[in-house]
């Protein structure tokens, strides 16, 4: 990997204050988007996934205290610099879509006039020429009979095709970066693999990347390039993606691959992961936080800072006692 | 094996709009469904195709607009909703809901709301009694002592989702209709729960009907799958079978969409489009032609009856049978 990342995210620590307490989302995490490539983020509910991504939009509540050793995107430093002009380009060069699409839009405007809005916001496009432009961004998603959709509002529109508006308002200034959070939960099998395809092609045929956020490992290896681990707020394994499903390094990794139905026989031959996360509130939390869900878990896991070791190439894991 | 219940021509219809739009919503349109006993069936299909109809039908939750269930050979349909509430056969067929956070009554401990349906369904009167169901239900499902006293709001989703499996074979019902119980669940709490109900099945023997998208969670836990499209039964064929060869269209579509690390890079035929209106649809078509991959003229003008392609394996396909043999018998 000699060229530079697009996205390069190093030692990323962020607080939640709360009345009851802090609670430690993140705990220095790292990793990096390369062009051209589908990164996965997977792990279970409150593992960090998704205030990963907001932290890189800057989309955190005032609560939030942010610290990194480096956020760098293209080349620009997003820690340093005018925040207002930073959030300009963060509009422009990347672009998130959300889980639930039909609550992500405007149920009062049609959604043709919404990518015009975008469109309007963040490129030089005049407004008289945004519909053409909206119009063509409606078929770029083969949303079928584009020009009459563009009149159409949210309600009107099945979950699929709310979704392939989301991501037609997130391309509409062709961001350099896509961040997809679960943008298939809730949809049918079919609209998931079509919308995924669409994001797989958009992918290999643009300069743009993508960031995919999914509990779902059968997912993440249909559609990922590499994936990276999270648990706790901690990034535990990152990894090329078949690497990873045939040979997890991470005890939690391995037990998350053998608890997915499409990895099993039977249902005795799934695996279960004892215990929950942790809570991140706690002021005594292990140095490796999976510490105590682990059966590999040794004096040292508590006691040392974890390693990051590389097992193969491209494929690190933080752990002292991989598998 | 014999059948604990026997549908037959299932079919929920509702009144849309008004004045030149008034139509009728076919939910549900001539269902034929066999559960054994001890059996576990799983619903499938996409949102809008009638499983969740079809599985609050079978609950005598909705009225059916027309058609029969036979419970043990006794038609249940034809007892009216009000009168089934306190008929024996309520306790019987008990019900799990997708959401365990929708679906449980905030202002109920969990012992409450296991206590509940033990007191409104069994006639047991006596307290100390209720008790002792109530706790031996909590227990079947692991939820420990401790949690007796809380609410769902002090609950973690697998826990509720537990409370929510508690409360249903809290009076030992012979039919559990589970709609979606995992899907708002994380992986390895998934996992956990359809451990469970595996478990709960072979050691009370109880029959399931289990709706649910997930085609992977389907294969491990049933022994036939049905497959529904636009209020009708498209596939019927036990599980192993289903999946090795599926004999129609619509379901080779649906398992080729199950995301599959194995197939990168290789893009199967996608199903595109959503399905056609279920608003007065067309008697005489077939209710897939248009969006179907292999479809011919005939499908448009005549409907194809669910036929047998295989043991216990039917099919509603005119060119019901392996994609290679009806690419092959096309052009006949």
């Amino acid at each position: 990997m000699s060229a530079p990342p697009l996205l390069a995210v190093e030692g990323m620590s962020l607080d939640f204050r709360t009345r009851d307490g802090r609670v430690k989302a993140l705990d220095g995490i790292s990793f990096e988007v390369q062009r051209g490539e589908i990164l996965g983020i997977v792990g279970e509910s409150g593992s960090g996934k998704s205030v990963s991504a907001y932290a890189i939009m800057d989309l955190l509540d005032d609560n939030a205290e942010l610290g990194a050793a480096r956020l760098d995107f293209a080349g620009a430093d997003l820690l340093a610099g005018d925040r207002s002009a930073l959030r300009g380009m963060r509009g422009r060069e990347i672009s998130m879509i959300f889980q639930s699409p039909r609550t992500a839009l405007n149920p009062i405007r049609p959604v043709g006039k919404q990518i015009e809005d975008v469109l309007v916001r963040h490129g030089p496009v005049p407004r008289r020429q945004a519909k053409e432009k909206a119009i063509a961004a409606l078929r770029k998603v083969r949303i079928p009979d584009p020009e009459r959709r563009y009149d159409a509002y949210p309600f009107e529109l099945s979950g699929g095709m709310c979704q392939r508006v989301m991501i037609a308002m997130a391309l509409a200034c062709e961001p350099m970066l896509l961040i997809a959070d679960e943008p298939t939960t809730g949809l049918d099998v079919t609209t998931q693999a079509v919308i995924l395809d669409l994001v797989r092609d958009l992918v290999d045929h643009s300069r743009m990347a993508a960031i995919l956020i999914t509990h779902d490992l059968g997912l993440a290896g249909e559609y990922c390039d590499r994936v990276v681990v999270m648990h706790a707020g901690h990034v535990v394994e990152t990894a090329p993606v078949a690497d990873l499903l045939a040979r997890p390094a991470h005890p939690y990794s391995a037990r998350l691959i053998a608890a997915t139905p499409s990895s099993a026989s039977s249902v005795d031959g799934l695996a279960s992961i004892p215990g929950n996360l942790p809570n991140l509130l706690r002021d005594d939390l292990p140095l490796c936080r999976f510490r105590e869900r682990c059966d590999r878990a040794i004096a040292r896991c508590d006691s040392d800072p974890l390693p990051a070791t590389e097992v193969a190439p491209g494929h690190l894991v933080r752990c002292w006692r991989p598998l | 094996m014999t059948a604990l219940v026997e549908a037959k021509g299932l079919k929920r219809f509702y009144k849309v709009g008004s004045g030149r739009t008034r139509g009728t919503l076919h939910a549900l349109d001539g269902v034929d469904l066999s559960i054994g006993t001890g059996e576990s069936v799983g619903l499938v299909g996409e949102s809008g195709c009638g499983k969740s109809t079809l599985a609050r039908v079978l609950a005598r939750l909705v009225e059916p607009t027309a058609g029969s269930i036979l419970f043990r050979g006794e038609d249940i349909a034809a007892i009216p909703l009000r009168r089934f509430v306190a008929s024996p056969v309520r306790p019987r067929i008990q019900m799990v809901f997708q959401d365990p956070t929708e679906s449980l009554n905030p202002h109920l401990t969990v012992g409450e709301a296991v206590a509940d349906p033990i007191r409104r369904l069994t006639g047991v009167r006596d307290t100390a009694e209720i008790d002792r169901r109530a706790h031996a239900a909590l227990e079947r499902v692991g939820l420990p002592e401790v949690l007796i006293g809380r609410y769902p709001h002090q609950l973690s989703g697998g826990q509720k989702a537990r409370v929510g499996i508690a409360r249903a074979i809290a009076v030992e019902p012979e039919l559990l209709i589970l709609d979606e119980p995992t899907s708002a669940l994380d992986v390895s709490v998934q996992a956990v729960v359809l451990k469970l109900l595996a478990d709960l099945r072979d050691r009370l023997g109880m029959s399931y009907v289990f709706v649910s998208h997930d085609l992977d969670v389907v294969r491990l836990l049933c022994e036939r799958v049905v497959v529904m499209y636009l209020g009708e039964v498209v596939e019927s064929a036990p599980a192993s079978a289903l999946f090795e060869a599926p004999a129609h269209p619509y379901t080779r579509a649906l398992i080729a969409a199950i995301p599959d690390p194995q197939r990168r890079g290789a893009r199967p035929p996608r199903l595109d489009g959503s399905p056609k209106s279920p608003i007065d649809p067309d008697p005489n078509a077939c209710r897939f032609y248009g969006r179907c991959p292999i479809g011919q003229p005939v499908c448009g003008t005549t409907k194809p009856p669910l036929k047998p392609v295989g043991a216990g394996h039917s099919a509603a396909c005119h060119f019901a049978g392996p994609p290679a043999e009806t690419l092959g018998s096309q052009g006949q």
